[in-house]
């Protein structure tokens, strides 16, 4: 009882900020009376989420934002997992095989830095413009670099008294990776989930961006804006940036969940 | 081939001992420069001597956690080896080295689990181990809600879960404060004479040495050899003992062998540990 009462407090500011900001929103678009095509009134995004949602209204041909939600969604979750996958696994054999892990790392390190979303072109010419897995791989390939550098630092920052520890008791390596690297590695893992949760709906939205189906949210906002739909177009932007906040949440409770007997360290 | 022990065999047997750290490149470091010693079961041996001597490396060369460049070192008459496979020694540093993701209870457990002991065994034993290091409620606490010296203590209580004849302790109670590190040296004491175990200790400090110690090794600076071996009179090790003459006697012994030693240091002159890696160019 208490936790959840501390909970819905400490939530509290936050609310209070957001809604603030809202009617400050609200307020200032009426008072200077902004054009809805520069910035509609969070009222109008409101209605107009209402009426695209499940396209009760006329949506002048993009698909209901419920459906084009749902897609963006299944790419960014997809694609998330896939990219989450391939990096745990290629930092366990970047550690396993020292040498591999020497070599491929600082190269990760450098291509992380770069904007990878730019290849979305190039995923759509290698894997088909209609195909679903051209965006997945944008996804994939942004979310797998955060995820591998991370967890490499994970299973290689041990402390040398513990690894001698494990040697001194005969120890095998994998024993050692079991035992050692892989509960240390798990906070380090667990962070880079939270980075890249809400990154890969980014890169789900971006890779739209460059053509595929209509049936995303990004195809729907772009369609929207040239309709000069700005409520609808807001509306979209709304769903996506649901999307992203859903998944971040996923993602704390499942580092919370998992390290529930962790000193936790000020957000 | 295993149980070829018998009370007569030492329990650590160190004859000729070289460590050349990077030996045949140009940064080849002579670390430890011929060392004999032999401890018999049951003594309490501490090593001594300025920062950089080569403490650690010995104890790691008994470890077998570092490869020996020449002499050997027998382990209750089998090599380091033999004896780090056989779980012969169990050790701990100045760091606790907890496991953070274990609880206190579970780390304790750590080298049974290895071993492949029976849950019910190991918590029957870490139990045991928490009680001798008298901290019996914490088994279920995580590490990080200890404070520094009841994280030694478990530290300590890991190393001994086994029973292993022979503990290694590198300056293991260095991170404490003063009476901290007297209380653990009270309980150490007690627990290594019910245990009847084989005690390697390396320490920087001089009451510590002479208040824990049959023998005190006293090393000579880089490379390290033995300067020479104080011998510390049987006597009952109390909390009195700290005030006997004797114990002041000793402590003086070692303080003029340490002395000699430092004397030996070319120039610079600095008498005080301090925490060199070693890179001096020579
Ligand atoms: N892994 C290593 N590689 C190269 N040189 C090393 C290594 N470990 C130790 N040395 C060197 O060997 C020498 C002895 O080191 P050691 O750690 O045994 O000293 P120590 O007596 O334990 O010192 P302290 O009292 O400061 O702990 C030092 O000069 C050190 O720089
Ligand atoms: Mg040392």
């Amino acid at each position: 009882m208490t936790a959840i009462t501390g909970r819905v407090r400490s939530a509290a500011p936050a609310i209070v900020v957001g809604i603030v900001l809202l009617g400050a929103w609200e307020g200032l678009v009426r008072l200077f009376g902004v054009q809805e095509f520069l910035l509609p009134r969070p009222s109008s995004i409101a209605t107009a989420l209402g009426e695209q949602w499940a396209g009760s209204a006329d949506t002048l041909g993009t698909v209901p934002l419920r459906e084009a939600g749902l897609n963006t969604g299944i790419i960014a979750v997809t694609g998330l997992l896939l990219g989450v996958a391939l990096g745990v696994v290629l930092a366990l054999v970047a550690v396993r095989f020292t040498r591999l892990g020497e070599a491929f790392t600082p190269f990760a390190v450098a291509v992380n830095a770069t904007p990878i979303v730019a290849l979305a072109p190039i995923f759509n010419a290698w894997f088909g413009l209609t195909s679903a897995f051209s965006n997945q791989a944008v996804v994939l390939v942004v979310v797998f670099f955060p995820v591998f550098i991370n967890t490499v630092r994970g299973l290689t920052d041990v402390h040398p008294d513990q690894l001698e520890l494990m040697r001194s008791y005969a120890a095998s390596e994998t024993t050692i990776l079991r035992r050692v690297r892989i509960p240390n590695a798990l906070p380090f893992f667990l962070t880079s989930l939270r980075l890249a949760a809400p990154l890969s709906v980014i890169a789900a939205i971006v890779a739209e961006y460059f053509g595929g189906p209509q049936s995303r949210i990004g195809p729907v906002i772009t369609q929207n804006a040239s309709f000069a739909r700005y409520d609808a177009a807001w509306a979209a932007i709304v769903v996506a940036s649901a999307i992203g906040l859903g998944l971040f949440i996923l993602a704390v409770a499942i580092e919370r969940f998992a390290l529930p007997h962790r000193p936790t360290e000020g957000e | 081939m295993e149980s070829t022990t018998d009370a007569t065999e030492p329990a650590v047997a160190i004859r000729g001992v070289v460590k050349v750290f990077g030996a045949g490149t140009d940064e080849a470091l002579t670390a430890i420069d011929g060392i004999d010693l032999t401890i018999a079961p049951g003594e309490f041996v501490s090593l001594i001597g300025p920062s950089g001597c080569g403490k650690s490396t010995l104890l790691r060369l008994i470890a077998d956690l570092l490869p020996l460049t020449g002499g050997e070192i027998s382990v209750f008459g089998k090599s380091a080896e033999a004896g780090r496979v056989d779980q012969d020694y169990g050790m701990a540093f100045q760091s606790a080295g907890l496991f953070d993701w274990r609880t206190v209870a579970a780390n304790i457990e750590l080298p049974l689990e290895l071993m492949g002991w029976s849950k019910a065994d190991r918590r029957a034993r870490s139990a045991e181990m928490l009680e001798l290091v008298k901290l019996p409620e914490f088994g279920d606490r995580y590490p990080w809600q200890l404070s520094g010296g009841m994280q030694q203590r478990v530290a300590i209580a890991r190393a001994l879960a086994f029973r292993p004849r022979l503990l290694l302790m590198d300056e293991p109670f260095g991170a404490l404060d003063e009476m901290t590190r007297e209380h653990m040296q009270n309980e150490l004491l007690a627990i290594v004479a019910d245990l009847d175990t084989t005690v390697v200790f390396v320490t920087h400090s001089i009451p510590e040495a002479a208040f824990l110690s049959d023998r005190v090794v006293v090393l000579s600076p880089r490379p390290g050899r033995i300067h020479s071996i104080v011998d510390v009179p049987m006597q009952a090790r109390t909390a009195e003992l700290r005030e006997h003459s004797e114990f002041f006697k000793t402590a003086t012994e070692i303080r003029e062998a340490l002395r000699a030693v430092e004397a030996t240091i070319p120039s610079a002159g600095a008498p005080e540990p301090s925490p060199s890696t070693g890179e001096a160019a020579e």
